[in-house]
């Protein structure tokens, strides 16, 4: 009986293993952000190099903190997104322009519509390696004490926003 | 015809070359040398499965000149790890430390060699017991008695 079973059980462990591993998300990286303080930044603005913009324009609120770039496929995807989510007036949504050129930068939000309140102009990428950032779009978001407590990667929806990021947002309004 | 296989030579020499950087980032042999070895244990994580030394993703270039910076500027080696895993993770480390969650890869190799072993000694030890009845017919006949 006993040999039968040996052989049996491996297979079904090594079953219980792959099918673990295949409904796990192996393109999200869990970000080692969430909790800590924000990444301090200071960077030009991207509407008006003269101007800088810092995370310290926000302290005190949660914010959220969108990294987006002219050449991102999925960040033209989210952009109505955004709009959207910016027209609820729920947060400010802070712009990270990513390694990307200015001029280009201000055609597309002239062109398809501001969401951010403002939009720092990361050209080196610096400030994004800072933050983790491995790929546009991604959106983070901050609470009032500076703290990241909620990564998204790809681009966002409505929907993710409603699921993930509001009851967030709620629970730090109870709290405060 | 012939640009194209001037083409593809470059291109095959190309990948012979060295695979960061187009020029040394270090004067000194021994700092260069430390560059390199970092960069070939640090993860692209745009591509995943190239180290940034290998890499020509726009993340990795980035990284390489952080890494270029943070060698000029006189870090250790784990402050130079820990820069990293602060902002990317344990996912950014080719080889990953032992934690809680990982000590079963690492334990793995000599996990499964162990349990060969184990497998291997029992059927040894079991076979050695069984009586020898493969030996030829004209032998067993023998050893038995029979005429």
């Amino acid at each position: 009986m006993l040999r039968y079973l040996i052989p049996v059980g491996l297979l079904a462990a090594l079953v219980a293993f792959f099918f673990v591993g295949l409904g796990r998300d192996k393109q999200t990286l869990p970000s080692p952000l969430l909790g800590k303080p924000a990444p301090a930044f200071s960077l030009p603005r991207v509407d008006d190099p003269t101007q800088t913009v810092s995370n310290k324009d926000f302290a005190g609120q949660p914010y959220v903190l969108n990294v987006w770039a002219t050449w991102c496929v999925g960040c033209r995807q989210e952009h109505d997104a955004l709009l959207a989510i910016a027209a609820r007036g729920e947060v400010p949504i802070v712009g990270l322009n990513w390694k990307d050129e200015r001029d280009l930068a201000q055609q597309w939000l002239r062109e398809l519509g501001n969401p951010y309140v403002v939009t720092a102009f990361d050209q080196e990428g610096r400030v994004a390696i800072d933050w983790g950032v491995y790929g546009a779009p991604e959106t983070f978001l901050v609470d009032s004490a500076g703290n990241v407590i909620h990564k998204h990667v790809a681009p966002l929806t409505v929907e993710i926003w409603e699921r993930e990021f509001l009851p967030l947002l709620k629970q730090q309004a109870v709290s405060r | 015809m012939r640009i194209c296989a001037a083409v593809l030579a470059c291109m095959l020499l190309a990948s012979f070359a060295h695979a960061i950087d187009t020029a040394p980032a270090f004067a000194d042999p021994a700092q260069q040398a430390r560059y390199e070895r970092i960069a070939r244990e640090l993860r692209c994580l745009q591509c995943r499965s190239e180290t940034i030394a290998d890499s020509n993703a726009s993340l990795a270039e980035d990284l390489r000149r952080q890494l270029r910076e943070l060698i000029a500027a006189g870090k250790t080696d784990a402050e130079i790890m820990t820069y990293m895993t602060d902002r990317y993770g344990d996912y950014v480390l080719y080889r990953p430390p032992v934690k809680s969650n990982t000590w079963l890869l690492w334990a793995a190799p000599a996990l499964l060699v162990l349990g060969g072993g184990v497998i291997a000694v029992v059927v040894i030890l079991r076979k050695s017991k069984l009586p020898d009845d493969d030996l030829p017919e004209d032998d067993r006949a023998r050893g038995s008695g029979a005429p």
